[in-house]
């Protein structure tokens, strides 16, 4: 019989371990040289290979005071490789990686799930038709801004739809956002497949919508970089001022209105904040997948979920990470370069895998 | 002593309305327990008490003004509210969820002060959590994770604390723990106020008991006056029973009607 005895005494109240986080100063401590190396890996490999000196010596010919610099001798040709191409290009792939993995850390803390990517509330695929329309009515042929102007006005635009359609008397639940904007992107998408259906004949037009609905950085140039960045750095700005209500958001709108949230006008800011951002990685990238998924996921396995720091650090990631995918699509498979969204999608795949199955691992250990 | 009042509320969702014309007055000091069946409007009464949401006809007073006159974050500084799904997505640490009931008292860019810290370490060790605060929320138990959310809402350090079906889903145990937690916080010289479906552990820890039925408050008062068994009957569509275990104490049993039963 005292074997049917329950052991009571024996069984753990409590049960699991301590939750460690990687330190913040460490965690910089190897990000920051880590970035360092891959943007000028990113400036000096390519068709033509530059040596760091060089790289070095343009960017202090152009960043250092005139009078320091008369000693740099540099050649037109290299200034003009790293100054005009490279140094344009690698900025780009760093605020368009940096922007979807901020709107990707922003969506996932809004509808609480750690699947939710920048593009969930149609602001990417309103991007993409904005776009698709600017070629396939020939305006992104007269100047370099009007693509990527069509493709902001687009995820504004489709964001607004959304939000529309979700909101009744003044609240806009979290699931209905969500579904508004599945089916708000299902229906842009499939009218910018529509326009590329219809334009297909036209080989060139059709060439360049494929191409840009997979991403990808090929001649972009320093106006490319001023149409980004600035909406990036502005998007950056204004999610780091509303962390905390992010955090309490996650609790449930309740327990963060009982705390004082104001839900409901965090909501539109963040969603907002995030469709600008996405519009603008988009307006001058294209399509890139994985980014804004992957990037504040991994993140958040390694430094914990609060968003003050979760933010800067996907921020920075998001934007090495980038970097890096666009220096692998233009030296893979020379003189071919894959496209960008192709190489997202490739890299960022497994590691997300990796991931959750190392997350499921650490589950089942506890 | 304040008072958090309720006055002729009525709150209609969705073309129903869910609570009408409902009043309820409380005070510091009290354990008030909210029962009535499913959909009576228990959460609603909860939700309307702490300003989450806004009624649509009726007023919420708190210590004689209306809560819509007052800003956010004094409302929040002054009642909690711990809603019924605790459900957290991400692994914060429960000293992080601790620490977010400290938001209504810091302005923006506010770093945590000393005074915040305290009120955490208070909170947390009234709620014998102490040794839980470095661990995810995600890998504590049922009891634990409601003691770490009423932690939560003790760090605002307010004067009403409200519960929603605090010990749904809670084995006996950690259920009576969580009713002596909630009499320790009327001790400390909080109001709580908490809906739930046990009416034996209302009458138990409740020094007052609202019955509601339908959105409305049916009968409000003393445990002994509002827990009799024809009120309960016409209420919940059982048939009652009220057994007497001593002076005034008594352990309530239900059976359904046979002859209503829709599986006869």
């Amino acid at each position: 019989m005292a074997d049917n005895q329950l052991n009571l005494a024996s069984s753990p109240r409590t049960h699991g371990r301590k939750y460690s986080r990687f330190p913040l100063p460490l965690f910089y401590g190897i990000l920051l040289p880590l970035l360092l190396l891959v943007v000028l890996a990113g400036i000096g490999i390519g068709s033509t290979s530059i040596p760091w000196s060089i790289i070095l010596r343009v960017a202090g010919a152009k960043l250092l005071p005139h009078h320091l610099t008369t000693s740099l001798t540099v050649s037109r040709s290299d200034e003009v490789i790293i100054w005009l191409i490279r140094v344009p290009r690698v900025i780009v792939a760093f605020f368009v990686g940096a922007g979807l993995a901020t709107a990707g850390v922003i969506m996932q803390g809004l509808f609480r799930n750690p699947l939710a990517e920048p593009g969930i509330v149609g602001a990417g695929a309103g991007a993409v038709l904005g776009g698709v329309i600017a070629f396939v009515a020939g305006w992104s042929a007269k100047t370099a801004v009007m693509l990527p102007l069509f493709a902001m006005l687009g995820a504004l635009v489709a964001l607004g739809l959304v939000y529309l359609m979700a909101t009744r008397g003044g609240i806009t639940p979290a699931a209905t956002l969500l579904l508004s904007g599945i089916a708000t992107s299902a229906l842009l998408g499939a009218i910018s497949s529509l326009l590329l259906s219809i334009n297909i004949i036209n080989w060139q037009v059709a060439q360049e919508i494929v191409f840009w609905m997979m991403g990808g950085l090929d001649a972009r140039s320093w106006t490319h970089v001023w149409l980004c960045a600035p909406f990036v750095l502005l998007g950056l700005g204004a999610s780091m001022i509303q962390t905390r209500e992010l955090d309490l958001l996650q609790l449930g709108e309740e327990t963060a209105a009982s705390l004082g949230v104001d839900v409901e006008s965090s909501k539109r800011m963040l969603t907002l904040t995030a469709a600008v951002v996405t519009g603008a990685a988009i307006a001058v990238a294209g399509m890139v997948g994985f980014v804004g998924l992957i990037i504040p996921h991994a993140m958040r396995l390694i430094l914990g979920p609060a968003n003050r720091a979760l933010l800067l650090a996907s921020a920075l990631s998001g934007g090495g990470f980038l970097v890096l995918c666009d220096i692998i699509a233009r030296t893979i498979h020379p003189p071919t370069e894959i496209r960008l969204g192709i190489v997202t999608a490739l890299f960022g795949g497994p590691l997300f895998i990796f991931l959750l199955l190392r997350q499921y691992r650490r589950g089942a250990a506890e | 002593m304040t008072t958090l009042e309720v006055r002729d509320v009525s709150v209609e969702r969705s073309g129903r309305m869910i609570l009408s014309q409902s009043s309820i007055t409380t005070q510091t000091g009290e354990l008030v327990a909210l029962v009535g069946p499913n959909g009576s409007g228990k959460s609603t009464l909860l939700r309307v008490m702490a300003g989450v949401w806004q009624a649509n006809a009726g007023s919420v007073l708190l210590g004689g003004q209306t809560l819509s006159s007052k800003s956010r974050h004094e409302v929040a500084r002054r009642i909690a509210l711990v809603p019924q799904d605790t459900h957290v997505d991400f692994d914060f640490t429960v000293g992080e969820i601790v620490s977010m009931g400290r938001y209504p008292h810091r302005r923006r860019f506010e770093a945590e002060t000393a005074v915040d810290r305290k009120a955490v370490q208070a909170a947390a060790r009234h709620c014998d959590i102490v040794d839980l605060l470095d661990r995810s929320i995600s890998t504590l138990s049922g009891g634990e994770r409601q003691r770490a959310l009423i932690a939560r809402s003790l760090a605002v350090q307010p004067e009403f604390i409200l519960l929603d079906e605090p010990t749904a889903s809670l084995d006996i145990e950690h259920t009576l723990e969580v009713m002596e937690l909630s009499q320790s916080l009327v001790s400390a010289g909080h109001s709580v106020i908490l809906a739930t479906h046990d009416l034996n552990l209302a009458f138990r820890y409740a020094t007052r008991i609202a019955l509601l039925h339908s959105g409305r408050i049916v009968s409000n008062g003393p445990p002994n006056e509002v827990l009799m068994t024809d009120s309960l009957d016409k209420t919940f569509n059982v048939h009652a029973e009220r057994i007497k275990t001593g002076t005034d104490s008594y352990i309530f049993n239900f059976f359904s009607d046979r002859k209503n039963s829709r599986f006869n």
